[in-house]
């Protein structure tokens, strides 16, 4: 096991070389990045907003539910969805939802051009094929997704905000006020931060496993399965190794 | 000229393709033959180096290809065009693009020049209005002619078909084996198709090579097949009925398999 685990990290490494080679023509990379950029960015806003503004309502209802004191000013609801949307949930939650979504895109996709020898037929032009299909993904993911990360912030806190006004449970300014209790602007950095790391973590991941696929269909469901799995333990083992060294 | 020196390639031991040489002429379509599992696409993955020979020698022109780093085989690459056995078209682009796109990485054509030398490959295949079609909305034969359209666009030295017309019909098999006979004569191109189409070989192959169990069995002419004394040969090609009246008929030896 120790040695399929050092080969397979040895494999991993070699590749990344392999992807951050420098490019045949920047031009075709930049147009393929900016491809990517909406395939696998843009298209997981309308997810990634649907679902923030949910568990911002969520957490606004439980919070409150576990604040029955009459000593604990309502301002803290506020407070302490904030926090738990910018700590947590917008950077790692968003991420593991992101290694289903893209993570099995990416490694689906290439995959599927592997065992229908589209990579083989770049390789034969002699394109660097792993450099030419995967660095614009990994850069996309990596530069893009923390902007993800701000914007599911933001609808979290509207996901809050909503549920309040819908329902009365405390007053919107109490609310307000908890938003701004606080603020420590540093988190926003972790948050950040831990997004990039993540999405380097979940696109080459998966984008390792689908270039390399092999057996046909089953090959490639595989390889999706195995992506997944692998980048989502990764992130959690990033995670607490980010917030041991940030925090 | 191509030339396959004691060849052989195995993988976790066993062998795929053992001690094969062969030359490959400019201007001629050199048909590889043999049964499926024979070594065939590992020979030739082997020759374009897709697959990293255990043993032997290939040369392009004068150059030992297999021993060159991968700055250097990207320079000859660049002379070669493949045509595979799924067409291996990029499903993220259209056929006009998939044509272009060897043009975009190697060649310094303006955008207009691209866009008119892809036009020209894909008439010159015969395919017109097919410009702004996916892969997945084009035929089985289409997409092969878009790969041969591809495979020319950058006007190479050496061609490469592995398995052109399995899954086409025989009147579109037809046409993809004289296509790629007409372009290999009009630019003097080295062409390699591995093929179990016994058609294709009396069709194109201006030179037959039988390869059986990875070794190579046989080699000579089209017209020499009828009359070869290889008995895995004769197996090989006389295993269907129609040819095996054929033999009776025209041939001078006797047919072994029954």
């Amino acid at each position: 096991m120790i040695r399929t685990f050092l080969y397979e990290t040895g494999r991993y490494l070699l590749f990344l070389r392999q992807v951050f080679r420098k490019p045949e023509r920047w031009r075709l990379s930049l147009r393929q990045f900016i491809t990517e950029a909406e395939k696998l960015v843009i298209n997981s806003i309308p997810l990634i907003a649907l679902i923030s503004v949910f568990i911002g309502a969520v957490l606004v209802i439980q919070t409150a539910n576990n604040m029955t004191s009459p000593f604990l000013p309502k301002m803290y609801i506020g407070y302490m969805a904030r926090e738990s949307l910018i700590l947590e949930f917008c950077s790692t939650m968003v991420c593991l939802i992101l290694a289903g979504k893209i993570g099995s895109n990416i490694s689906s996709e290439l995959g599927t051009m592997r065992i229908t020898e589209q990579i083989d037929a770049m390789e034969m032009m002699g394109i660097n094929s792993a450099g030419f299909l995967v660095m614009p993904k990994i850069l996309a993911t990596s530069i893009l997704n923390p902007l993800l990360t701000l914007m599911s912030f933001i609808m979290g806190l509207l996901g809050g905000y909503l549920i309040i006004a819908m329902t009365g449970m405390i007053k919107i300014s109490d609310y307000l006020t908890g938003l701004q209790f606080a603020f420590n602007g540093y988190y926003i950095t972790y948050s950040l931060v831990k997004t990039a790391v993540f999405s380097f973590i979940i696109s080459s991941v998966s984008a390792f496993y689908g270039y390399y696929a092999k057996g046909g269909s089953l090959g490639v469901g595989r390889s999706s399965t195995q992506a997944i799995v692998v980048s989502s333990a990764l992130i959690l083992i990033f995670n607490l190794i980010l917030t041991r060294i940030m925090l | 000229m191509i030339t396959v020196r004691n060849l052989s390639k195995s993988f976790d031991g066993i062998p795929a393709v053992k001690d094969i040489s062969v030359k490959y002429l400019p201007g001629q379509c050199s048909l590889v033959i043999g049964a499926s599992g024979s070594g065939k696409t590992v020979l030739l993955k082997s020759t374009v180096g897709l697959l990293d020979p255990d043993d032997g020698e290939i040369l392009f022109g004068d150059t030992v290809f297999n021993t060159l780093d991968q700055k250097e085989k990207k320079k000859i690459r660049r002379r070669m065009g493949m045509l595979f056995q799924g067409s291996a078209l990029f499903d993220f682009a259209t056929a006009l693009e998939n044509v272009m796109f060897p043009l975009d990485f190697f060649s310094d054509m303006s955008r207009k020049e691209k866009l008119e030398r892809a036009a020209f490959c894909l008439r010159r295949v015969g395919l017109e209005n097919v410009d702004g079609k996916y892969p997945s909305e084009l035929s089985g034969g289409m997409q092969k002619r878009v790969g041969i359209a591809r495979a020319i666009a950058l006007n190479p030295d050496y061609l490469f078909c592995d398995e052109p017309n399995s899954g086409l019909d025989p009147q579109t098999s037809v046409m993809i084996d004289r296509l790629i006979h007409e372009i290999t004569r009009e630019y003097n191109i080295t062409t390699v198709i591995n093929t179990h189409d016994m058609n294709s070989v009396m069709e194109i192959g201006d030179k037959v090579i039988f390869i059986h169990k990875g070794e190579k069995y046989w080699e000579g002419s089209r017209d020499s097949i009828m009359t070869s004394q290889c008995r895995e040969l004769d197996e090989f090609i006389f295993a269907s009925r129609m040819a095996r009246e054929l033999k009776l008929r025209y041939g001078n030896g006797n047919p072994t398999a029954d």
